[in-house]
């Protein structure tokens, strides 16, 4: 047993009165949609008593667990109680599961996002469990005067065997509510696991194969207005007027009014990027109605001046002061800045050794340079947001990844106190960063405070796609210099993009080479960029690991081998102090993906690319095998091994595993998202390419490492490695390299179908 | 504004929109079916996908007139427990992630099978085709419509 102090995360034991007995949290979701169905209500206790924030025991018996988090499709609904279960040693069958509101003063971090659901919670998670197990356990001693040490649990039993006394934790919930929470108390060891580790099925499916309402675009109360928004055609343009008029005579339309998202003295959060922050909102008796006005709407642009601001630092790093430049910016012209940096010099991240000493003296010099677009996150759930807004309280419910950022937004938007501020996490429709932005719910706050009623603001998907907190534009460029004898004398790096460099200064290959060179740059830009799934470790995965592989070739290496020697190096005797990943453990992804994947021995007719990266503190290497079918490049199998440390819950992680590949592919061969004087080429999915059933792999296994490490991230790490084992695959396959993202129009220009 | 009868999951209703307003409004903010998903308004996504007279079809370019005399199907009159054999495929491969799609992916798919109850690879593809699932989990959707017509 592993002991632990409660001390550490005391806030999850917080007695908070208002909760005492089940009450609002509950109410708050049921009323959501998710009422109990007949089954269920048969088993719903007559009172339930509160352990500690995460759990819930019902005097029959059924047990309440909460997952603080909030659920974008990463399955923390699932996971995250299963932690909890498992160190309350309860049975799976018998947890009802809900979702948290927003409750900092209960719940240590309700983010979602850097993969970090699970790192995060599995201690205080487990701890949490194991302390109310333990208050079971004390309940039972004092009623049974028995020693505690002597009680044994299972499955939500207390047993003394001493005695033969029984009972299930129902019975002694009402006594151990009482209990002082221990200063310490004892965890499970890996192998008494029974829950984590075994896989189980989405607690929400059976909701969303029947069409339950569960995310924020299906609430609805009554009174509830609807809302649309209408927001400038371009970056680099700002509100200058509008006719209310021109729709005022329509059908169902109420008001059309203007809102701002931001005072002028607030000082802004990490996550207050917004694209408009001016917007013009039209509010009416339904969805269709106010988007027809919306159409209708005149409205006036003019070209935004210049401007900056401070914004706060995320995860300990200092506030920024960020400019917004003017004007109408061109693809054309970014790609034709971002060139001019391939000469230039950089800001040096990185310097080991004498890189440029090595250059001069090199044989051969090969230098290759990568790009990537902008990419828009296309959550299939457009932004929408729930608001009810009365006098000095409001009701927010909607999609958001960082519901403690969005809070201090809303607190200066209304001039409400936060204490009066209600924030219910919905279900998102996917995320994959974008929703840490959360300025839709502002939007529908700020509208529902001046109609002083309910409204759902929704979004279309031209607003959404065209409002977009995008992944950046990137560029990099790789220069290797080798002797006559092919021995790697230095590697060069030189990274950047629009509007930040997407190089991690100590990250691999950093540390395997005596000579190392890595520098950045960066493009200002008035087009609002933002996490988008792993965020620049999915560009300058794809530059490096192709950039590998062409060079483990020039080397006459095979592409595993060649970065195994580099990793043994790094390993055995690395260079530099600051490195940031574990090369044994780096190397062990790709001895395991080799192995099930049977390296040496590919079918015939089956082109393989390789390629491994280390990101959320995760190692995931993976090979993509791709045929010529009907002069058509098909992805048939993708294989991926992953270390993620111990996995909650595997055929979830299967999932992400496949759903985060599949990501990959896609992008790497459609993804774009192209500006012409500041305008999104593309507003809906007619012209924005998404991967669909026919471009999917036929097969994804998905291997882990069997690990006793602690849990690391899993939702981001599978998706960075996947462009670049594309990209190698479809060179076997077609004999051309591919450097620029995304590579379907390449493919079509060398006459194959895509 | 103006009147329309429809069928839907075997029920009757009546509703008085504005005639321009698409199925999938109906349906949502009208009849609060709200299992029929919004994606892209233009039928290029699958999300709002229903039966009508059990032909897929794409709620969002549907108009409500041409729902009338029809009858409809979505998501919440797939089955009356749930348990229709694709709702069942999909629960035994644990498909969904964040789940917005699934609704229309099950539409399209029990279409597909009541169309043909033994479809080849190449027959999912194109019957599955102008669904989008942007969590990526079309590897088990496939598997989970094999599953489904196994069963039927």
């Amino acid at each position: 047993m592993t002991t632990v102090n409660t001390k550490l995360d005391r806030r999850s034991f917080l007695k908070v009165s208002a909760l005492a007995g089940g009450g609002m949290m509950l109410s708050f979701s049921w009323l959501a949609g998710c009422k109990p169905t007949a089954e269920e209500a048969l088993g719903l206790p007559k009172e339930w008593f509160e352990l500690n924030s995460y759990i819930k025991i019902g005097e029959n018996g059924a047990v309440t667990l909460f997952n603080p988090n909030p659920e974008f499709g990463q399955n923390v609904k699932t996971s995250l109680p299963m932690i909890l279960a498992d160190e309350l040693d309860v049975d799976w069958k018998n947890v009802f599961v809900e979702q948290a509101d927003f409750y900092p003063e209960r719940f240590e971090r309700q983010f979602t996002g850097g993969s970090n659901s699970v790192r995060s919670a599995w201690k205080p998670l487990r701890t949490a469990g194991g302390t109310a197990r333990a208050m079971l356990i004390a309940a039972a001693a004092q009623t049974w005067k028995v020693s505690a040490s002597e009680i044994t649990t299972a499955a939500g039993i207390l047993e003394h065997k001493a005695s033969g006394k029984k009972a299930h934790y129902g019975e002694m919930a009402s006594l151990a509510a009482t209990m002082e929470v221990p200063e310490e108390v004892q965890l499970k060891e890996l192998k008494d696991f029974k829950i984590i580790g075994s896989s189980k099925k989405n607690v929400e499916a059976s909701k969303i194969v029947t069409g339950k309402p569960l995310f924020s675009i299906d609430h609805k109360v009554n009174g509830m207005k609807y809302a649309a928004i209408v927001h400038p055609p371009a970056f680099g343009m700002k509100l200058k007027s509008f006719d209310k008029t021109s729709v005022s005579g329509m059908s169902g339309i109420q008001d059309v009014f203007s809102i701002s998202l931001f005072k002028d003295d607030y000082g802004r959060n990490f996550f207050d990027t917004t694209t408009f922050p001016e917007i013009v909102a039209i509010v009416g008796n339904s969805t269709w109605e106010v988007m027809q006005a919306k159409k209708s709407l005149a409205v006036e642009w003019e070209n935004a001046p210049e401007s900056s601001f401070e914004v706060g630092g995320f995860g300990g790093r200092p506030n920024s002061k960020v400019i917004v430049p003017a004007g109408l910016e061109n693809t054309s012209s970014h790609k034709d800045r971002m060139k001019e940096y391939i000469t230039k010099p950089g800001n040096v991240v990185r310097k080991d050794g004498d890189p440029e000493g090595a250059f001069k003296k090199a044989a051969k010099v090969i230098e290759k340079t990568y790009s990537a677009p902008f990419l828009a996150h296309n959550t299939m759930e457009p932004m929408n947001c729930f608001a009810d807004v009365k006098g000095d309280k409001a009701v927010i419910y909607g999609p958001t990844q960082a519901p403690e950022s969005i809070m201090g937004t809303l607190v200066q938007a209304l001039g409400i106190p936060k204490e009066n501020i209600q924030i219910n996490l919905a279900r998102m429709g996917g995320g994959f960063g974008r929703r840490a932005y959360s300025h839709h719910m502002t939007e529908a706050a700020l509208i529902s405070q001046k109609i002083q009623a309910p409204v759902k603001m929704v979004y279309t998907r031209e607003d959404d796609m065209t409002a977009g907190v995008y992944r950046p534009a990137y560029s990099a460029t790789y220069r290797a210099a080798l002797d006559e004898n092919n021995n790697l004398l230095a590697l060069h790096v030189k990274a950047g993009g629009i509007p930040e460099s997407p190089l991690h200064a100590n990250r691999f290959p950093a540390g395997a080479l005596d000579n190392y060179l890595a520098e950045s740059w960066d493009i200002p830009s008035n087009i609002t960029i933002g996490a988008f799934r792993a965020p620049r470790s999915n560009f300058i995965a794809a530059a490096e690991q192709s950039f590998l592989d062409e060079l483990a070739e020039v080397m006459g290496k095979d592409p595993i081998e060649f970065r195994l020697e580099l990793l043994k190096r790094a390993e055995t005797n690395p260079v530099g102090e600051r490195n940031d990943y574990d090369a044994k453990r780096y190397a062990g992804v790709l001895e395991l993906v080799r192995d099930k994947s049977n390296w040496n021995t590919p079918a015939a007719g089956v082109h393989r690319g390789v390629s491994a990266y280390f990101c959320h503190n995760s190692y995931v290497a993976e090979v993509v095998d791709t045929v010529i079918k009907d002069n058509k490049p098909v992805v048939e199998k993708v294989y991926a091994a992953v270390d993620c440390g111990i996995v909650i819950n595997p055929d979830a992680a299967i999932n992400m595993g496949e759903g985060a590949i599949v990501d990959g592919i896609g992008n790497a061969f459609f993804g774009e998202l192209a500006f012409e004087n500041g305008v999104p080429n593309k507003t809906n999915f007619d012209k924005y390419r998404m991967i669909r059933q026919k471009e999917t792999p036929k097969s994804i296994e998905v291997h882990f490492v069997d690990s006793t490490e602690e849990p690391t991230g899993l939702g981001e790490p599978f998706f960075p490695p996947v462009f670049a084992a594309l990209a190698n695959s479809l060179y076997k396959a077609t004999g051309k390299r591919y450097y620029e993202q995304p590579f379907a129009p390449q493919l079509e220009m060398q006459n194959l179908k895509m | 504004m103006a009147i329309f009868n429809l069928n839907i999951n075997g029920t009757s209703k009546q509703v008085d929109v504005d005639p321009s307003t698409p199925m999938l409004w109906v349906l949502r903010d009208h009849l609060d079916l709200v299992g029929t998903k919004f994606g892209c308004g233009i039928a290029q996504c699958g999300a709002c996908t229903i039966h009508l007279d059990g032909n897929a079809v794409r709620s969002c370019q549907l108009p409500v007139s041409a729902g009338e005399g029809a009858s409809i199907t979505t998501i919440e009159g797939l089955s009356e427990k749930g348990d229709h054999p694709v709702q069942q495929a999909w629960l035994e491969h644990d498909v969904p992630q964040c789940g917005y799609c699934q609704a229309g992916q099950i539409m399209s798919a029990a279409a597909l099978l009541a169309a043909n109850p033994n479809p080849s690879d190449t027959d999912i593809d194109n019957a599955m085709n102008g669904n989008i699932c942007r969590c990526g989990t079309y590897t088990r959707i496939k598997a989970a419509i094999k599953t489904a017509a196994q069963k039927l």
